[in-house]
Parts: structure tokens; C-alpha cells; sequence
């Protein structure tokens, strides 16, 4: 019996260059990335040296303070390089794959028979633990704890984001392994939020054991944040897990195969891309191998040349990594627009852009509903103080008050940050906000400020 | 634009740092932001911005303004023409308004502007969009014969003290237009109380023994109310009807006696979602809600016993409620808190009114003392969320 819940808040950004829900191609990079700094507060500390030979699911690095926890190394090969940055921070671990990928064989326990302990040995050693991420903070789960639930959103409803209907659609077995594989750590059950509107092709709609609800509205409706906030909210002291679909699949193939294969279908999108489509690669994959689906077209902006952003991830959330950098561990996407490196005259006082949307009325992007939009990056103003403050609460479907909770942010004051529900939201979650701000401040910096101050205040 | 774009990026390093002139880095910024929207691209976080700002935000509020404006300078012209019994063609009103209402601007924006500038210059920050509209709402809360000197020092009062002192535009606590206003009344009550500042032309004529129109008062249906008239009157003497108070066809201040006027702005910033319909319609409630209970309990022939309706349409009420009570910044945030800040504001307009012999208009007041409270309302408010939160949480 799927629950029903309508969010009535929200925003789809009606943004150019939707992917083609078609395969182009099996990404295989000659170099693959591992990132520390994909993984939030994580000190890592390195396990292998350049030259070293490692298989998919060798671990690369271990979390310093939870050695427990390895993170592997998606393909076979030799590592090449290990980048470090300022004070020596570990930035990226590359490795030459292999023509062919060749997989440590894990023994997996029959997952019926297996205690949480055993299933936890196997999704710690092969590196697949990295995908369990909790709440509050949104940081790589610990083993230790024993969640209340476990929560996964069956469907990406930000900007371009790929459609996990299609790329997950023949993994409906594997994630069905999962979801008994996560059952066994949480004695509160798993909860899977699908698209109401799209929910008979979901491979989620017959899944066994799970508590099913659909949500309709806009985004960020497919956030998990938010449908936690509207199942049952997170309260202080409790923990909860979550995890993307796409890393139920490789949950799946460990437990069937005794893989640690993580490869995934992604959506290369965005008004630079020629003809958005999906591609199928592992994390860490190198833009430069999808360069050839953006267009090499020159694009000028009221006459001014504008390059492209590469982004790992959507446009509101992603991360900016460049035509050199690679595909982030979390990400289900890469999308490239235009840089906004443009100047507009008398922009803000025209009364039609006609290239350009707003969600609030002052332009008139609302008599094309239809419309799609050629994004790009520039900021449309400068950063001022908090003046309209309302228009945040239009787009969080959360039982919050965001600004507050944001003040509270930026004056450290932890008891409040708690009292106002900092436990509840991670930096995607007000994403959004931060689109809308006529202000222009930075949101999402503020709430992984507030995130960082719990954790040190917590610890 | 290639040729303006290219001067702009040729002057640029003498106001960066280590120019020459890198002192005046905000004001030339602001005057560049102006031009045009600048290249800046986002840095963290989300990667596309919607196209709104706060300069857009800021037009659209003058943008609301400008019907009230219009009818504004027109009135000028018209009580001017009656008063003095001048057969003045539609053009001719327009013109004089035009004249008179001019320097007002000028002056507001002139003296408003330049403190925001040198301030922002001090602290290096970015000028702020905020005073654009301020400065456009002072002069048309002003009677028209305000001296000019003390606009100047009403402006210079409001933007230091009741804007910059706090951190600038979103850190203040009580609407700036309206405290330059309340510095014009308290600071200087001679030459901003009567029956004869609010047309044009009446002050100047008592001074020179004049000649005014036979039976013409210049006092505006609030003051007659003051005075313990409640058959309002227009300023020839023929009995004032409602519809006419509705246009706006009376003295008063500048922007505020056309209701209607206001209305098309009301719709603008309604429509827009510029500024709160929740606050003007709970403010407009509260009026009516407490006009009508006095008037259950007023005496017959007083005040208190006009329809309550006749709030809505006189003094600063509908400019109040319209323009100065939604002010994103003082006004209440939450959406519960608006409810009530509104609701307050529109009682206590009405009461102050009706209870205060010493002034006519409560609207003022109503609404920088709610600015105070808005900041309780809100904590009262969002301290039930986090009630909510501790509520279900099981550890404490």
C-alpha cells in the first residue's frame, strides 16, 4: 500500500538541454579519480603509494578516524598519482586502469541468513560502505550506530537530473538484494520515496519489505532530506541513513556477484551538451572522456564569449570540477553550461529578459510557462544583507523556518542551531533557497557551516 | 554598449585597489553595478542564480508608487487652483505639481542617497539598493510645503539613525521612511501641524495676507475630525463623500490621498509577491474589525461613530498599509507573524485615531510601533516550531 504525500512548496527550474532517455556510449576512462574531498569531513589517511597495483574494491584510503572505513578504488590498474594540495591535503588518487577490470572476489554471506554484523564486515572491506551517508549531516555513515531507518529517495528531481526509472530499470533484482541487505541494519525498516506521478515504471514499485510512499510536487521533492522531514522528522539524538538508488544496485551486485562494481548510468545534460544523453562509467571518470558531446560551438552572450562550467552533479548542488577534473563519487550526473561572464546593460531594469527565468513575478517568464531556459552562471546581482526573507519558505517543503535558522547559523549559536532543526537539513535541501535569494547569499555555504560547527561541537 | 563597456573596463583600475582613486571604489561600483549587471559568476553552492535582485525588487516598489505619485503631483495642482480660485487647465495642475513635488524628490534622493554612499564607502561594502524606494516614499508622506531644509534633515535623520547606525539596509529595525517622518512631526510640530501646510501655497498666503478663496480650509478630513467635526467636509465646504475620498480629491500628503491610486500599486506589489498581501490584508481587518466594535460602543455624533469603512480611505491608511507596513525588512517574517503584525497594525491606526486628541493620524505610529514588535511576534512564533521539535524528540 504506497502513502500518498503532496508538497506543496517548491520550484522545478525549467532548464534547456534535458538528457535523451537513450544510452550513447560505455564510458571507459584511462584514468580514474578517488577523491577524499568528495566525502564531507572526512581526514583521510592514505593506503597505497604511486606504482602500487590495486583490483576494483582495493581500498585506496581509510577514514582516520574510523579506519574501519576504506574507500576503494572503482577500476583495476596502477596507481599513477597521488595529488595533494595545500598542506599536503590529499586532493586525488589516479589510477591507469586496466583494458579490462578485473574484481577482488569478496565472499558474501547469504543475505537472509546474515547478521547486521557480517553484512556490515562486507560492505566496510569492499569500500561500498562509503555509500551509506546519514543524518544528521549528511556525512558517511558509522558502523557503529544502529539507525532508526533507512531512507532513499527512488527519484532525482533537481534540475536535468537523470531519470533513475530508466537507468535503474533492469537493476529491480539487485535492489531488491539491497533492500534485504538493509533491513538488516536498522530494525525501524526502509523507506522508499518514489515519484507519485511516475511510479508504475518505477523498479521501486514492487519491491518487498519496504514502506513505500509517493510524493508529488516540485523539487526538491526527490531530496531525501525533505521526504524525511515529511515521513517522520529527525529528532535530536536520533540517527538516520540514507543512501542513493544507484548504490543499491552495486549493493546488489556485491551481494550476488561479490563485486564491488559501481559502475552507473549518468546523465550528461545542460544547454552547452549537443545532444544530452545518458552515458554508463564508473566515479571518477575524466570530463575530458565526455568532452566529445558538448558542442564546440562558440557561444557569445549580448556579444561577450562565455565558456563552459563543467559541473559533477546538477546545477544546483553539483560541484564545479572543471574540463580536467572528474566524475564525484555521489554523483548520478554531469551537466555543462555556459560561465555568465557577460555584462548586461541595465539588465535588472529591463522589463522583459526574454532568455531568462525567475521564479518570482517581477519578470515575465511566467506567461511562458513552457518555456525551457538556457542557463548559465552568472549571479544576476551582488551579495546583500537578508531583506526578502519570505520567498525561502516558498520553495522548502520543510517543517522549518529557514532564515532563522540560518542567523542562527551565522551568530554560532549552537542551541539554537539544534532548536531550529539543523539536524534535519543538509546543504541540498535549501539549495533551492539559494536559487530564489534576490540577496544573493550564499546559503548552501552557511548550512555546511552550521554542519561543521555541530560536528566539532558534538564530537 | 561595446564602447560604454569598454570606457567602464578602462577606468576600472583606478577605483580597484591600488588605484588612484580606490577610495571611491563603492561609488564608482554602484555606478557600474547600475550599468550594467555585472560579470560576476557564482562561486559556491548553487551554479545558476535566479535573474531577480534586490535593484529589481527595489524598481517594482517604484514602479508601485508611481500611480500615487501621479495622482499626487495632479492633486497639488488642483487644491492649489481651488484654494486660490484659479481656473488652471488639467496640463497647467500637472505642470504646477510637477514643480512643486520635484524638489522634494530631488532632495530626498540627493541627501539619502549621498549618506548611503558615503556609509557604504566607510564600511566597503556595495551600495545598497534600499534607499530607492525610501527615497521615493518620504516625499510623498510629506505635506507639500514642507521646507526643503527640513527634508533634508528628516532624510539625513532616517538614513543615520534609523537605518545606518543598525548595519544598513536589512538591519534596521524601524521603516526609515516613516522615521522621517515621525522627525518632521515631533522635531518640528509648528511648521508641520494645521490646516495650512497641506496645500500648496496657504502658508505663504496667511504670511501675506492673501487672498484665498471665500471659505476655503485647508484642513484635511482627519484634522476636521481632530477638531470634533464628523460631517468631513471638502475645502470649499460642500459635504465630502465617500467616493471622493476614495480618489483622493482632498488635502493630505502628497502620495496619500488617492486610495485608488494606491490600489494599482497594492496590485503591482500583490501580484509581483514584492510585498506581503497577508499584511495588507489582515491590516485592512484590523481596522475594520476595531472600527466597527467602537462603533457599537461610540457616542452618536462623535468620531467614533463614523462608519468604520471611512478609516480605509482617509489620512495614511491605505499608504500605510500598502507601502510601509509590508516593508520586507521591519515588518513581521514569519508567515503566522504577519497575520497578526497586520492585523495589530490596522487596530492600533484606528484607535490612536479615535482615542488621541493630540493627533489626527495614527497610522504613523501604529506602524513604527508594530516595527518594534515585529521581532516578538516573530520569536513568538517560531519558538512554537521549536516547541514542535522538542516535543517529539525524546531526549531533552
Amino acid at each position: 500500500m504506497i502513502k500518498h504525500i503532496q508538497l506543496n512548496k517548491g520550484l522545478d527550474i525549467p532548464v534547456k538541454g534535458a538528457a535523451e532517455l537513450r544510452i550513447e556510449k560505455n564510458i571507459v576512462s584511462e584514468v580514474v579519480s578517488v577523491k577524499p574531498v568528495n566525502f564531507k569531513n572526512l581526514t583521510p589517511k592514505l593506503l597505497v603509494r604511486e606504482g602500487d597495483a590495486v583490483k576494483a574494491g582495493s581500498i585506496l584510503f581509510i577514514d582516520k578516524y574510523r579506519p574501519e572505513i576504506g574507500f576503494a578504488s572503482p577500476v583495476s590498474g596502477t596507481v599513477e598519482q597521488v595529488v595533494r594540495g595545500e598542506k599536503r591535503k590529499l586532493l586525488e588518487i589516479r589510477v591507469k586502469a586496466d583494458q579490462t577490470t578485473d574484481y577482488i572476489k569478496f565472499n558474501t554471506p547469504d543475505v537472509v541468513k546474515a547478521s547486521a554484523e557480517e553484512i556490515k564486515k562486507v560492505l566496510l572491506e569492499s569500500g561500498l560502505w562509503a555509500a551509506m551517508k546519514q543524518r544528521p549531516y549528511g556525512i558517511v555513515a558509522n558502523p557503529a550506530d544502529e539507525p532508526r531507518a533507512i531512507f532513499v529517495s527512488a527519484f532525482d528531481s533537481a534540475p536535468l537530473a537523470p531519470d533513475y526509472n530508466f537507468t535503474l530499470k533492469d537493476e529491480a533484482a539487485n535492489i531488491q538484494v539491497a533492500v534485504d541487505v538493509l533491513n538488516k541494519l536498522t530494525k525501524g525498516g526502509v523507506y522508499v520515496g518514489v515519484n507519485a506521478k511516475t511510479s508504475a515504471t518505477s523498479p521501486f514499485n514492487h519491491l518487498k519489505n519496504v514502506k513505500l510512499y509517493g510524493f508529488s510536487g516540485a523539487h526538491p521533492a526527490g531530496n531525501v532530506g525533505v521526504q524525511i522531514n515529511n515521513i517522520a522528522p529527525i529528532n535530536k539524538g536520533e540517527i538516520v541513513w540514507t543512501i542513493d538508488p544507484m548504490f543499491m544496485a552495486a549493493i546488489g551486485k556485491l551481494f550476488t556477484k561479490g563485486i564491488y562494481d559501481v559502475t552507473r548510468t549518468i546523465a550528461v545534460a545542460g544547454n552547452r551538451v549537443e545532444k544530452p544523453c545518458y552515458v554508463t562509467c564508473v566515479p571518477g571518470t575524466q570530463i575530458k572522456d565526455l568532452d566529445f558531446l558538448v558542442s564546440k560551438k562558440e557561444v557569445e552572450i549580448f556579444d561577450q564569449e562565455c565558456g563552459c562550467r563543467y559541473i559533477s552533479g546538477n546545477v544546483l548542488t553539483g560541484s564545479n570540477v572543471g574540463a580536467e577534473g572528474s566524475l564525484d563519487f555521489y554523483s548520478n550526473m554531469v551537466s555543462v553550461i555556459s560561465e555568465g561572464n557577460y555584462y548586461e546593460m541595465f539588465g535588472w531594469v529591463k522589463p522583459m529578459r526574454f532568455g531568462k527565468f525567475s521564479f518570482s513575478k517581477s519578470y515575465f517568464s511566467w506567461l511562458t510557462p513552457k518555456k525551457q531556459y538556457k542557463v548559465d552562471t552568472n549571479l544576476n546581482g551582488g551579495e546583500r544583507a537578508f531583506v526578502v526573507s519570505d520567498v525561502y519558505g516558498k520553495v522548502l517543503p520543510m517543517d522549518i523556518y529557514p532564515v532563522y535558522l540560518l542567523k542562527a547559523i551565522l551568530a554560532d549559536d549552537i542551541d539554537k542551531m539544534e532548536q531550529l532543526g539543523i539536524y534535519e537539513v543538509i546543504e541540498e535541501d535549501l539549495a533551492l533557497c539559494e536559487y530564489v535569494c534576490p540577496s544573493k547569499i550564499n546559503i548552501q555555504d552557511i548550512v555546511s557551516k552550521g554542519i561543521a560547527t555541530m560536528i566539532k561541537e558534538m564530537a | 554598449m561595446k564602447s560604454l563597456l569598454n570606457f567602464v573596463e578602462k577606468i576600472k583600475p583606478t577605483f580597484s585597489k591600488g588605484g588612484k582613486l580606490s577610495f571611491l571604489h563603492s561609488t564608482f561600483d554602484a555606478f557600474e553595478t547600475f550599468l550594467f549587471v555585472p560579470n560576476t559568476v557564482t562561486k559556491s553552492g548553487a551554479h545558476i542564480r535566479d535573474c531577480v535582485d534586490l535593484k529589481r525588487v527595489m524598481t517594482i516598489v517604484i514602479i508601485a508608487l508611481m500611480p500615487a505619485l501621479a495622482f499626487g503631483i495632479w492633486n497639488v495642482g488642483e487644491q492649489h487652483s481651488i484654494a486660490f480660485g484659479l481656473d488652471m487647465s488639467f496640463i497647467e495642475k500637472v505642470w504646477f505639481g510637477f514643480l512643486k513635488v520635484l524638489p522634494l524628490i530631488i532632495v530626498s534622493y540627493v541627501v539619502g542617497l549621498g549618506i548611503e554612499f558615503i556609509s557604504a564607502q566607510l564600511r566597503g561594502h556595495e551600495v545598497n539598493e534600499g534607499y530607492l524606494v525610501s527615497g521615493m516614499i518620504i516625499p510623498l508622506i510629506m505635506p507639500v510645503d514642507v521646507p526643503l531644509w527640513i527634508l533634508a534633515l528628516a532624510v539625513a535623520f532616517a538614513v543615520i539613525i534609523g537605518k545606518e547606525v543598525f548595519g544598513g539596509t536589512g538591519m534596521n529595525i524601524w521603516n526609515p521612511a516613516l522615521i522621517a517622518r515621525a522627525f518632521v512631526f515631533f522635531a518640528y510640530p509648528s511648521q508641520i501641524s494645521g490646516d495650512t501646510i497641506w496645500v500648496e501655497g496657504l502658508n505663504a498666503a496667511k504670511a501675506n495676507a492673501m487672498q484665498v478663496v471665500d471659505g476655503f480650509s485647508g484642513a484635511t478630513p482627519l484634522g476636521q475630525a481632530a477638531n470634533g467635526a464628523i460631517d468631513f467636509t471638502t475645502t470649499t465646504g460642500e459635504p465630502l463623500t465617500l467616493m471622493q475620498a476614495f480618489i483622493g480629491t482632498m488635502p493630505g500628503s502628497i502620495g496619500e490621498t488617492s486610495t485608488i491610486a494606491i490600489l494599482l500599486g497594492a496590485v503591482i506589489l500583490i501580484w509581483t509577491g514584492v510585498a506581503s498581501w497577508k499584511i495588507m490584508v489582515s491590516c485592512v481587518a484590523g481596522a475594520l474589525g476595531v472600527g466597527f466594535l467602537i462603533n457599537g460602543f461610540a457616542a452618536p455624533e462623535t468620531f467614533a461613530a463614523v462608519p468604520a469603512y471611512w478609516h480605509l480611505v482617509l489620512g495614511g491608511f491605505a499608504f500605510g498599509a500598502v507601502f510601509m507596513a509590508t516593508d520586507p525588512v521591519t515588518s513581521a517574517q514569519t508567515e503566522t507573524g504577519k497575520w497578526i503584525y497586520g492585523f495589530l497594525v490596522g487596530a492600533l491606526a484606528v484607535i490612536i485615531r479615535l482615542f488621541n486628541p493630540g493627533y489626527p493620524e495614527g497610522m504613523m505610529l501604529a506602524i513604527l510601533l508594530m516595527n518594534t514588535f515585529a521581532p516578538l511576534i516573530d520569536y513568538y512564533v517560531v519558538e512554537g516550531n521549536i516547541k514542535k521539535r522538542i516535543k517529539r524528540s525524546t531526549i531533552k
